[in-house]
């Protein structure tokens, strides 16, 4: 099975049932994309196929054979920051920071789509993202100021 | 694998002799400017050598040994380290080290002693003093109870300035020169005529000479580092998904492994049926291991699909089977002998017109966002052992044990943990790994557990119940009477599960209850001890997570039936200052008093928990949909912030955990079996719920404490009293949910 992922493409041979979470962790490495549930109840696997962010943990990776999947790792490096992960450098988000790699996923899905949200806004596109560390007041401010940047380019 | 890990334990305790063609700088007794009595009469020799700077060709390293779960502890230790050493944060490298006696944890001695953590005088400092040299000599590296500031803040410095001192003095013999004169800025000694050499040139001298010792800590007014806001070492790998954590290790020829343990906790296994798991792509061996079966595949996911598929057919639970049982069993313990009455004050058997209530508080998850997991290789004359958690050297202890092999030859890697809340002060994980890698010698197996097992496994919080009687009288509280009932955190987690039972009463069931600062005219305090129960652990904060809300919850009561203002009461029965300090800072703060609209409430707590006084204020609004969390200010005493960003980024985390489980969280027995199963069952707060926090640091007090457990007591007795104010509803059984709606 062929995955494209980061722009770079990847023969697999597994289940076509098998979850795109473990496809990516297990079988081509990309750890950045982390296993919370299994149940797309803490948004910690998110990544994005074609540029929408999808809970890994219940994507089989079947379905997207041929799309782009981009991966935490692929949004954005340690020398090459994504505005999302530029502001939460800035704002220090991070506590365990386990399940940061989706909270930024999400995050940069819900900016590519709402340039300027508003915290109800913000309140439901990162509902589905659990941080049982409590850092939500710092998510919250780094979204506004990743928004803010990424406007003003 | 860690570099760190491959030196041998011996070396480091040598100390200043050379390592690897480099120097490690230990921490030498030096005279203190209050010397304790029985510290002292411990003997010259006995004092601890803890090594915490190694130099070598590669660079330098500082060994931060307290775990680092999320809280920052990595950072935090290395800065003390590097504030008197005199080198940039980038500019090293922190390593966790090997499990080791010499960073034996001082601190936790302040909560195993029956006296106020207020209290600084002499026989308190010699009790302190005599649990503290027990503590060194089982060597309990654990992290834990807040300690890790309490117990580095002096400790790390000095080892920074005695490495300082050391490479000072091997310039000097580099040079022919005298140490007058000489400085020391950003890893180079300079010498008064403008030469200088980098700490790693000087290291080989330095590690043929004696270390100096005598070493005098720089005033506050001196410090780089130490108060100023930083960036958090790990940020940037924890926002780009380049943090690895121990779920991230697999070194080479690595296989997967799953299980499933009775979800009857300590129950066996009366048979099982692999057959159709064996069947399975990628499934190479079933291994029974104790209380159920483990499976190992080439894959996570092809192990724990398959684990899914082992029939099992469970033993029954040591414990009772429903939940109501085990309210019953607390309930029975109210009539039965006394665990601990360490207050009586007045008399309270004579309280005119008593006001009576009961109080409860559920078991409760750690439920971090990494399930555990561990990757051990077990081989005829080695074991190795990656994992994440709080207990390096009980762990060693339990894979020697287990292996048969000498302890000496464990090595234990701690890992970067994905949150932990006291979940990884257990180390199950590593031991069912560990009968796995024993029957595959030679190879690593790495066992995570499913999000399922990891909740149904959890040892939880304690179930509390309280049982209070207090009266009023002229406008004031006159009299409280508590009485709390739970099972022994220390017998589960201690003497059950590690083998090193602790005689006495256990401190947690009745912890921040005896010692809060107030003069409560006629005020006792007892605690009961109910019998085993589900097994249960430590829960960020422990004993102070369900009593501060029994403590402060009844006493918002008495306020209010005595018409009182809740912020002026508890100001006028403090008895410790800066405890009185928070909480006038957190009513300014909030601007106490003023007029508020009729939907709206506020409620205030106070605790005293790890020696940390915190007080929080929140505001409530009662809308169509449910009660919303509108604001939250809390005031924490600390005597010395170290990192300003951190201390806030801690104290919103510990009032969200404290707020999302008293809201939304229990754990419940049926069948013998936890009935919750994932994050849609038990999730603690999501961000829709999560209020402004407002935070101020304050350093009055003396005494250096811990901020990663003492926000999360007030927090539920606090929400509590502005729900009150909004609503009229007493609310006295956690989570809230079961009683009222919440936005």
């Amino acid at each position: 099975m062929k995955l494209t992922v980061n722009g770079v493409n990847h023969e697999v041979d597994v289940e076509e049932d098998m979850p795109l979470l473990w496809v990516l962790r297990d079988e081509l490495g990309y750890k950045g994309v982390k296993y919370g549930c299994g149940v797309a109840a803490c948004g910690s696997c998110t990544v994005h196929v074609d540029g929408v962010a999808v809970r890994s943990c219940q994507t089989f990776v079947g379905d997207v054979e041929g799309a782009e999947v981009t991966t935490i790792e692929g949004l954005g490096q340690p020398d090459a920051l994504h505005a999302v992960q530029a502001a939460w450098i800035s704002h220090q988000v991070a506590q365990c920071g386990y399940c940061q790699s989706g909270q930024i996923m999400q995050a940069a899905s819900l900016l590519a789509g709402t340039p300027a949200p508003t915290d109800a806004e913000i309140d439901e596109a990162m509902a589905g993202n659990l941080c049982r560390c409590g850092t939500y007041p710092r998510i919250r401010a780094a979204i506004h100021t990743a928004a803010k940047s990424l406007q003003e380019g | 694998m860690s570099r760190i890990g491959k030196i041998a334990r011996r070396s480091f305790l040598i100390g200043s002799a050379a390592v690897i063609g480099g120097v490690a700088f230990g921490y030498y007794k030096y005279r203190r400017p209050h010397d304790n009595p029985l510290l002292s009469g411990l003997g010259e020799g006995e004092a601890a050598l803890t090594p915490y700077v190694l130099i070598n060709a590669q660079g330098i390293t500082l060994i931060a040994p307290r775990a680092d779960m999320g809280q920052g502890s990595r950072a935090v230790q290395a800065v003390l380290i590097a504030e008197e050493l005199d080198v940039g944060l980038d500019q090293i490298k922190v390593d966790p080290g090997p499990p080791a006696k010499a960073y034996y944890n001082t601190a936790l001695a302040n909560e195993a002693v029956p006296i106020p953590s207020t209290d600084h005088g002499t026989l308190a400092s010699a009790m302190r003093g005599t649990v503290d040299a027990a503590m060194k000599f089982m060597g309990m590296q654990l992290t834990g109870g807040s300690t890790t500031v309490p117990d580095g803040f002096e400790k790390l410095r000095v080892a920074g300035a005695v490495a300082r001192e050391t490479l000072k003095a091997a310039a000097a013999e580099l040079a022919g020169a005298s140490t007058i004169g000489m400085t020391t800025r950003a890893g180079k000694v300079i010498l008064p005529d403008g030469r200088a050499f980098t700490y790693q040139e000087l290291a080989p001298v330095a590690a043929t000479i004696d270390p100096v010792t005598d070493v005098t800590l720089r005033d506050s007014s001196e410090w780089r580092l130490i108060g100023k806001p930083m960036q958090r070492l790990d940020i940037v790998a924890k926002s780009t998904g380049t943090q690895a954590y121990g779920i991230d290790f697999e070194p080479d020829g690595v296989v997967h492994a799953a299980l499933r343990v009775n979800p009857r906790k300590g129950g066996g296994v009366l048979s099982f049926d692999a057959s159709a798991a064996e069947a399975m792509r990628g499934v190479s061996h079933v291994i029974p291991v104790t209380g159920g079966v483990g499976v190992v595949a080439d894959n996570t996911w092809r192990a724990f699909m398959a684990v899914d598929a082992v029939e099992i057919d469970w033993g029954p639970a040591p414990y009772p089977a429903a939940q109501k049982d085990h309210w019953q069993a607390l309930s029975n313990a109210f009539d039965g002998d006394r665990d601990s009455r360490q207050r009586n004050d007045g008399d309270v058997t004579t309280l005119a017109d008593p006001i009576t209530a009961e109080y409860r508080a559920p078991y409760l998850a750690h439920a971090p966002m990494e399930p555990v997991n561990a990757t051990v290789l077990v081989t005829q004359t080695r074991a190795d052992v990656w994992t994440g958690n709080q207990i390096p050297r009980m762990t060693q202890a339990s894979v020697a044990r287990m292996t048969g092999l000498p302890a000496d030859d464990v090595h234990v890697h701690i890992q970067m943990m994905g949150g932990s809340f006291g979940h990884r002060l257990e180390d199950e994980v590593v031991k069912r790994a560990t009968e796995l890698a024993m029957e595959l010698k030679g190879t690593p197996v790495k066992l995570t557990y499913k999000r399922e097992e990891d909740t149904a496994q959890d040892f939880t919080r304690p179930i509390a119940m309280a049982r209070l009687s207090g009266a009023v009288a002229d406008g004031t509280v006159t009299g409280m009477d508590i009485r709390v009932a739970a099972p022994s955190v220390m017998d589960s987690q201690m003497a059950e599960r590690q083998g090193l039972g602790i005689p006495g009463p256990d401190s947690t069931i009745v912890q921040a209850l005896w010692d809060q600062p107030y003069a409560i005219p006629n005020y006792r305090v007892t605690g009961y001890r109910a019998p085993r129960l589900g097994p249960v652990s430590s829960w960020r904060s422990v004993g102070a997570s369900q009593n501060a809300f029994f403590h402060e919850g009844f006493l918002n009561e008495l306020i209010h039936s005595a018409g009182a203002d809740p912020i002026e009461e508890r100001l006028r029965l403090m008895t410790d200052t800066p405890s009185r300090k928070v909480i006038e800072a957190v009513a300014e703060m909030a601007s106490w008093g003023g007029e508020l609209a009729p939907d709206k409430g506020r409620g205030v707590a106070f605790c005293l928990s790890f020696g940390t006084p915190v007080a929080e204020v929140i505001e409530v609004t009662n809308t169509n949909s449910g009660i919303r969390l509108d604001k939250v200010w809390v005031a924490a005493e600390v005597g010395r912030v170290i990192d300003p960003v951190n201390f806030e980024n801690q104290v919103q985390g510990g009032v969200i955990w404290g707020l999302g489980h008293a809201i939304n969280s229990e754990i419940t027995y049926a069948d013998g079996m936890v009935e919750q199963e994932n994050f849609f069952d038990f999730e603690g707060l999501r961000l829709h719920q999560a209020p402004e926090i407002a935070v101020r640091g304050l350093e009055n007090g003396a005494h250096v404490h811990g901020i990663g457990e003492p926000p999360v007591p007030p927090a539920a007795p606090a929400l509590a009293a502005a729900i009150f104010d909004a609503t009229g509803t007493r609310l006295r059984e956690m989570p809230f949910a079961r009683n009222i709606a919440f936005a």
